[in-house]
């Protein structure tokens, strides 16, 4: 695929994901998204164009919202990483998944993990946002199924909760 | 037993849990030991002979398993309909980026440097690029004439009612290609085994069409060939054919090297080599009375089908039925085509030809409004389809049908008669002009006139002991929701809760076929066909004296238990049975072409910059009648998703091509509408019922997408006093348009083009 791959010498790179302290010995320059499908089994972020456009990819480097496919791995070197995965606990979905599922925010699932890790940032920044923060902070997140229209109001359900405290 | 009614509440999507959580699988997610990873070396002239096949320096050639339509052991093609297109070009290409050579190794990043290192030496030949040169025919590409399916509609006697027209009205109308885009782009994985032939995994909406498709290519018999769908991450009509030729590539590569090989498309190579919706141009040409009423007309509706036949019959078929709209045709003659180009098959994509000839009669409606001095609203009144009266295939419409309902209440919903108004005195001054605009429209549910007599679907279901029961259908889910709705219909049927139902994988060892998952067909034909399944469970266990009338879960697994014990597996099989009296002429064209139609008004309201050409949607009402609403959360996802892409094929979605090609195979230019770019899609539901469906229900999968491109074009007119009749409609194609001081876009004007 990507030449520079052949041409880096192999490295040491350590990180957390999901709370786990992972130590791996990758080209530097391999995608962060490969490592963490291939390398550490975590399938949930899932690839759409590669370049940075769907979002179909997005995990949480440092509380920041990255595509995982235009990160090298070297660069995530040293940080904390929350996937998907690592945001349902012992098999307990989490309010935003819960409030996607109950509101149709899910249809092929494919744009899905992206998607809430996208909401989880928002909600991090925004605990009430509006419909227009809303709008704007999943606008990195390509979804052809939903129209978003529901995808709007599990984010709006799930920030319920807090709203009412 | 008192099981509250789950037919019709909005239960929760049965592989929602695995979708939210990221634990759901797509076939890029699975690996296979010893796995191989497969590329595809690709045409890069339209047309041409092939003269010669090289393999390059700086590549260990012994290392790659190298496929070429040499070692395919059965017959070269795509099996479909007429079975022409090559899984591997031969001898010569017919369109750009068609596949020649396939190349796997275990490594993936070796993959690239491989594919660019094969050349290919042609000889090139002349080739088509629009539907107006395959029209001349001064290159023939394919068969005799370029035209790869026609369909001549008649009703009454159109020659007569010119004479008596107070107004005749033209106008031609284009649709672009659209690319279904859904997220996961196609994916395959396979094995072969000698004994047990070959398996697929894959991203698809097809079982049985990949599972065709891989006996003619792979010269297997039936039970040698397994297909197993994995999580689709989308499909919108995009993996209903393609999936047969990237499934045969897969296989090619795993029966030569005797290892699984998975092939995954990237984004650039799903938009340059797979399908798109089919290009459109449709002339009307129409008598309308004094007062509006349509007397009759000439309708001829072209599609650019591509460089093979594929599903392009199919596609002009439905877009044929549709090109009369919800209207009242005493007399009409509808010509259509299908023709050849050098670009890779256009094919099927949801509406599936009826988006395109919809756009055009409700722009054309529009059309007529103006020529007789009549508002939108009145032009549709004064022609709506009634119960009663026949369609232009002359179906009798039994269903008891309000339009001139459905109208006044999307009027209300969308405060149209207020808007229109404030929008004409806002609209003298500033350079944001606000419009308003209607579309009125019906789709087909099911399979065209005898199409689900051939497909004579089979559903099964499976009781367990521990009173599960299983759906068995080839009826894929890919987010619209299948596996959900079938698991309520037979729950209810079964009289169980929800939980007590499943749905099985479908996978060709395990599912009877039950057709294709297209054509708005499973919600109303499978689930029929899975309501009647459930009964067969249930008379079965009362026959043995297992169950009663009235029982509790926990009875019927003990029934079921008791059933398994005595007699082995429960099981329980409905077949399609053609409801009576059903005519339908495929010469003629003539008869039911449909069980049933769903009916919409959709209305649009938007802004044009002047300052930077661009259109917003502002507001958005669909309000349709689909029968019952099976799923109230998952049916309004249909309708608001489907709008979302109607509104990307008005205002959002060009590709562009260059000698068949397409340039612009990024998500980077080809844009589909963000969460930003969108109004608030407001959905509303008629429920009528429908003798046909489960429950009563018709199809809506496709619905949606039909509507939203006119009534957003007619709202673009509404604010602009200009005519707009070709889609994707740009802030470029504004800039030109309201630039244009010919005359030929006032609204007046006569049209190009037309006789």
């Amino acid at each position: 695929m990507n030449s520079p791959l052949e041409k880096s010498a192999k490295r040491e790179v350590s990180f957390i994901v999901n709370g786990e302290e992972r130590n791996l010995f990758p080209h530097p320059m391999e995608r962060l998204l490969d490592v963490l499908r291939n390398d550490l089994g975590l399938t949930g972020a899932k690839e759409g164009c590669g370049e940075g456009e769907c979002g179909s990819c997005s995990v949480l480097l440092d509380g920041m919202l990255v595509n995982s496919c235009l990160v090298p791995v070297a660069q995530a070197n040293g940080a904390s990483i929350i996937t998907i995965e690592g945001i349902s606990t012992h098999d307990l979905m989490s309010p935003l998944q819960q409030a996607f599922l109950e509101c149709g925010g899910a249809q092929c699932g494919i744009c899905t993990p992206g998607m809430i890790l996208a909401a989880v940032h928002l909600l991090e920044k925004k605990p009430e946002p509006a419909l227009s923060d809303i709008r704007e902070g999943l606008a990195g997140n390509l979804c052809r199924c939903t129209g978003y229209m529901q995808i709007f109001e599990a984010v709006a359900r799930a920030a319920q909760p807090r709203m009412a405290k | 037993m008192n099981v509250p009614h789950i037919v019709g509440a909005s239960a929760p999507r049965k592989e929602g849990r695995g979708k939210v959580t990221g634990a759901a699988r797509y076939v890029d997610d699975m690996v296979l030991p010893g796995m191989l990873h497969g590329a595809t070396v690709r045409s890069s002239v339209a047309r041409g002979k092939i003269k010669k096949i090289s393999f390059g320096p700086g590549v260990d050639w012994k290392e790659f398993v190298v496929v070429t339509a040499k070692d395919i052991p059965g017959k070269n093609c795509i099996a479909l309909i007429l079975d022409d297109q090559p899984c591997l070009a031969a001898e010569t290409v017919n369109h750009a980026e068609e596949p020649i050579v396939l190349l796997a190794h275990v490594d993936r990043h070796k993959l690239r440097k491989a594919v660019e290192a094969v050349s290919i030496d042609y000889e090139p030949l002349p080739s088509v690029h629009s539907m107006e040169d395959s029209e001349r025919k001064s290159t023939i590409i394919w068969g005799n004439d370029n035209i790869l399916k026609h369909y001549l509609v008649e009703k009454g006697d159109v020659d007569a009612v010119w004479k008596e027209a107070a107004h005749i009205v033209e106008g031609e109308y284009l649709t672009g290609a659209q690319e279904q885009l859904y997220i996961e782009n196609n994916g395959v994985i396979a094995a072969f085994q000698p004994e047990s032939g070959v398996t697929v995994w894959g991203s698809l909406q097809c079982p049985y069409y990949v599972h065709k498709a891989l006996m003619a290519l792979c010269g297997l018999p039936e039970n040698k060939v397994r297909v197993v769908q994995m999580e689709t991450g989308g499909a919108f009509g995009g993996k209903e054919e393609y999936p047969s030729m990237i499934a045969g590539h897969a296989a090619l590569l795993a029966i030569k090297s005797g290892k699984p090989v998975k092939i995954i498309y990237d984004r650039v190579e799903d938009m340059v080599a797979t399908t798109k919706r089919h290009p459109s141009r449709t002339r009307h040409r129409t008598a309308v009375s004094k007062e509006g009423e349509i007397l009759g007309g000439e309708i001829e509706f072209t599609i650019d089908g591509g460089a093979y036949a594929t599903l392009s019959s199919v596609v002009l078929s439905r877009g044929t039925i549709h090109a009369g709209g919800p209207y009242y045709w005493p007399s009409v003659r509808i010509r259509t085509k299908a023709v050849a180009t050098n670009t890779p098959p256009h094919g099927a994509f949801r509406g599936f030809g009826a988006p395109q000839s919809l756009f055009a009669m409700e722009r054309h409606m529009d059309r007529i409004a103006q020529v007789v001095g009549i508002s939108p609203i009145e032009v549709r009144r004064r022609n709506f389809l009634k119960t009663g009266q026949t369609t232009t295939t002359e179906q009798t419409i039994q269903e008891n049908i309000d339009l001139d309902g459905l109208l006044d209440r999307a009027l209300e919903l969308s405060n149209y008669d207020a808007k229109k108004k404030r929008f004409a005195e806002e609209n003298r001054n500033g350079k944001l002009k606000k419009g308003i605009g209607i579309a009125a429209f019906l789709h087909g549910a099911g399979f065209t006139g005898s199409g689900e007599r051939y497909l004579n679907s089979l559903v099964g279901l499976e009781a367990g002991a521990d009173g599960v029961v299983r759906v068995l259908v080839s009826s894929a889910e890919f987010g619209q929701g299948t596996n959900t709705v079938l698991c309520q219909i037979a729950a209810e049927a079964l009289g169980l809760p929800y939980e007590n139902v499943a749905i099985a994988q479908p996978d060709t060892a395990v599912v009877p076929n039950s057709g294709p998952t297209v054509a708005s067909r499973t919600a109303m034909i499978v689930g029929k066909l899975v309501q009647s399944a459930a009964t067969g469970i249930k008379e079965t266990l009362a026959k043995s004296g297992l169950l009663g009338e009235d029982y509790t879960p926990d009875q019927f697994r003990f029934a079921c238990r008791e059933h398994i014990a005595a007699h082995g597996a429960l099981k329980s099989y409905s077949r399609y049975e053609s409801p009576g009296n059903v005519y339908w002429d495929d010469e003629k064209y003539r008869g039911e072409a449909y069980a049933a139609f769903a009916w919409a008004i959709y209305v649009a309201e938007v802004t044009v910059d002047l300052t930077t050409y661009s259109v917003t949607v502002n507001d958005f009402v669909a309000l349709q009648e689909v029968g019952k609403v099976l799923n109230p959360v998952l049916a309004e996802g249909q309708i608001t998703g489907g709008v979302a892409q109607g509104i990307g094929f008005a205002l959002f979605e060009k590709v562009v091509w260059q000698d068949g090609r397409m340039l612009n195979n990024q998500m980077t230019n080809y844009i589909m509408p963000t969460s930003v770019d969108l109004p608030p899609i407001r959905v509303f539901f008629e429920e009528h019922g429908n003798v046909h469906g489960a429950h009563g229900a018709k199809g809506i999968g496709e619905l949606p997408m039909d509507g939203p491109a006119p009534a957003i074009v007619n709202a673009v007119e509404d604010a602009t006093g200009v005519r707009f009749d070709s889609i994707p409609l740009l802030p470029e194609d504004l800039l030109e348009a309201l630039n244009d001081k010919s005359g030929e876009r006032d609204l007046l004007s006569p049209v190009r083009g037309m006789a």
